[in-house]
């Protein structure tokens, strides 16, 4: 392989983020315990610069460098925009609560921002090994960042669990990689592509490899009956991390699996397909009823975004054009919807007190008509009501599937979100009709206060005008 | 000569081994650790063998890979351990049960 210096400009995004989180890590040095807050500047800045960046290389047309390892196309661009975007918002939805409890520290950024790297490698990932160094970068941040709060019994224990689970997903996904390299003697995407299309392959040695690498990724995607470690992890973290951690990995998780399934083992799509219509119908099933018994805010979350890991699903075994398109928009959307929901959670928390429980929801409409409406959009949006997005989402994933002739799985997914959309119906009637328990107002900062009414009001404004994500999305995967 | 199945054949078992190890152990917290490492060096022994008998290097390269984020996730696991331990003064396995629902 000749190295020329053009090849870097592919993947300057990551470049300018590495670069940035190793200044960031120095300058907090220097910092005052009161001047922590330009490390926090600093980290939106590069993420806004990274945007530009982005834009800027991107190129007309695909390019593949560094013999085949990184690919940029437009999935990864639109991928890695969205990325920036909502870790931004998770950045600044989580700067109160952190400084509320004495976690306002430049490590927080630092590890976010290695996380958002990670997620961009694995975005761009075009061999196996990219693909794990990617995954491994972000859960390595991810794992320290749910510890982050040292002194709090149950962060070490969500971060322990996570951990484990973590290295044995990353496990089987790596058994199943060492056969697919065994089977096709590549880990380049392409090339076990065209490997897969040679007669002479041994099936039995490639299914069995892709069983494992379907495991591993419901592992990272958190879909049953591999969903074990989500609701401890989100339960245990610091409502911060939640934040970040419940939103853009969901991105990357489709980056992973449409990387993974569709670029690298496409050739294979009959026999993944069956594996993902039981992980999807199951995550949407126990997803939607285990989520009706949780108190806790943050658990019932978490059983909220297996089940709507279960449609990310759906479309993504649709295997056609239409169903990764829904998939993607689904994904994006979702990351959107988590972000604002876990906002909500950082507002009614304050110092001292942490708002876990659906009762801390009750009366919030006296409390805040504005946010309650807001959470009220959010809610709306997960349980599927038009005309939010959370409405169209679904509706072009049922639309693709629909499309391959498995309306019986379209049904499936109508009838557990029927079931889905009495927790989040709960929150709203706990909000508007019940009296609050505790009457205190709710303290944020003027730029949290923007960023929350602008993330509800997104969604509205996206389900009115689904077409501009949706064509950007279809333009992506073209 | 060592035939290429014999290598796989000691690939699984030691990953099956570890893997049993993890879902098994109701004991120790540094158990698991161990086996995650033994998972990831199963999967080393597979990457080798089919490495060699491909003539092909790639293999080798991503079991060095393997090998450096092995040692990084087992720093990471390590570090929690211990915060998990200030915090529980425990590492049992079977003591780690706060968080359910």
């Amino acid at each position: 392989m000749q190295f020329d210096t053009s090849m870097l400009i592919p993947v300057l995004p990551e470049i300018f983020i590495l670069t940035a989180a190793c200044v960031i890590l120095v300058v907090d040095l220097f910092l005052k315990e009161e001047q922590r807050v330009i490390s926090y500047g600093m980290t939106q800045i590069s993420l806004l610069l990274a945007i530009v960046v982005t834009l800027m290389t991107a190129p007309a047309e695909t390019r593949i460098v560094f013999d085949g390892s990184v690919i940029r196309d437009g999935m990864s661009d639109l991928l890695k925009i969205a990325i920036y975007i909502i870790s931004a918002g998770a950045f600044l939805y989580s700067k109160d609560y952190l400084k509320d409890r004495d976690l306002f520290k430049g490590e927080y950024y630092v590890l976010g921002l290695f996380a958002v790297l990670g997620m961009m490698v694995m975005v761009s990932a075009n061999t196996f090994l990219t693909v794990y160094l990617g995954l491994e970068l972000l859960a390595l941040s991810l794992y320290a960042l749910v510890a982050f709060d040292r002194d709090s019994a149950n962060s070490s224990e969500a971060a322990m669990k996570y951990f484990v689970l973590g290295a044995l997903a990353s496990g089987m996904l790596l058994y199943g990689i060492s056969m697919i390299y065994g089977a096709t003697g590549s880990i380049g995407f392409q090339a076990i592509g065209e490997g897969l299309a040679n007669p002479d392959v041994n099936k039995m040695v490639l299914v069995f490899g892709l069983v494992f690498v379907v495991i591993g990724l419901a592992f990272k995607f958190g879909a049953v009956p591999f969903h074990m470690w989500v609701p401890d992890v989100y339960q245990g973290a610091p409502t911060a991390v939640v934040t970040f951690l419940g939103s853009t990995p969901k991105i990357a998780a489709f980056a992973l699996a449409m990387r993974m399934l569709v670029d690298g083992l496409g050739g294979l799509h009959a026999d993944w397909q069956y594996m993902l219509v039981i992980l999807a119908i199951l995550s949407m099933g126990l997803g939607n009823v285990f989520a009706i018994a949780q108190g806790n805010i943050k658990r019932m979350l978490a059983y909220s975004t297996i089940s709507h890991v279960g449609f990310i699903l759906v479309g993504i075994l649709a295997g056609t054009t239409k169903g990764y398109t829904a998939a993607m928009f689904y994904s994006i959307v979702y990351a959107v919807m988590a972000l604002g929901a876990f906002g909500i959670v950082i507002l009614l928390s304050r110092r001292g007190f942490e708002a876990e429980n659906l009762e801390d929801f009750k009366g919030l409409n006296e409390r805040s008509p504005w946010f309650a409406a807001m959470m009220l959009l959010v809610m709306f949006s997960m349980a599927g009501v038009p005309p939010t997005v959370g409405f169209f989402a679904k509706m072009f994933i049922l639309e693709s599937v629909v499309s391959i002739d498995m309306t019986w799985l379209a049904l499936v997914g109508v009838f557990f979100s029927i079931i889905g959309a009495f927790y989040y119906l709960r929150i709203v009637k706990l909000m508007y009709f019940d009296k609050p328990v505790d009457a205190s107002p709710l303290e944020a900062g003027i730029d949290t206060r923007i960023a929350l009414s602008v993330n509800g009001l997104s969604m509205l404004a996206l389900g009115m005008f689904p077409a501009g994500l949706l064509s950007l999305c279809s333009a992506a995967l073209s | 000569m060592i035939a290429l199945s014999d290598y796989l054949i000691l690939g699984a078992i030691l990953f099956s081994l570890s893997v049993t190890g993890i879902f098994l152990n109701r004991k120790n917290v540094i158990i698991l650790l161990m086996c995650v490492e033994l998972m990831l060096l199963a999967v080393n022994m597979n990457f080798v063998a089919f490495s060699h008998f491909y003539g092909d290097t790639v293999g080798q390269v991503f079991v060095f890979f393997i090998l450096t984020v092995a040692a990084a996730e087992a720093a990471i696991g390590l570090a929690i351990l211990v915060v998990l331990f200030r915090n529980r003064r425990t590492i049992n396995v079977e003591d780690l049960d706060t968080l359910k629902g």
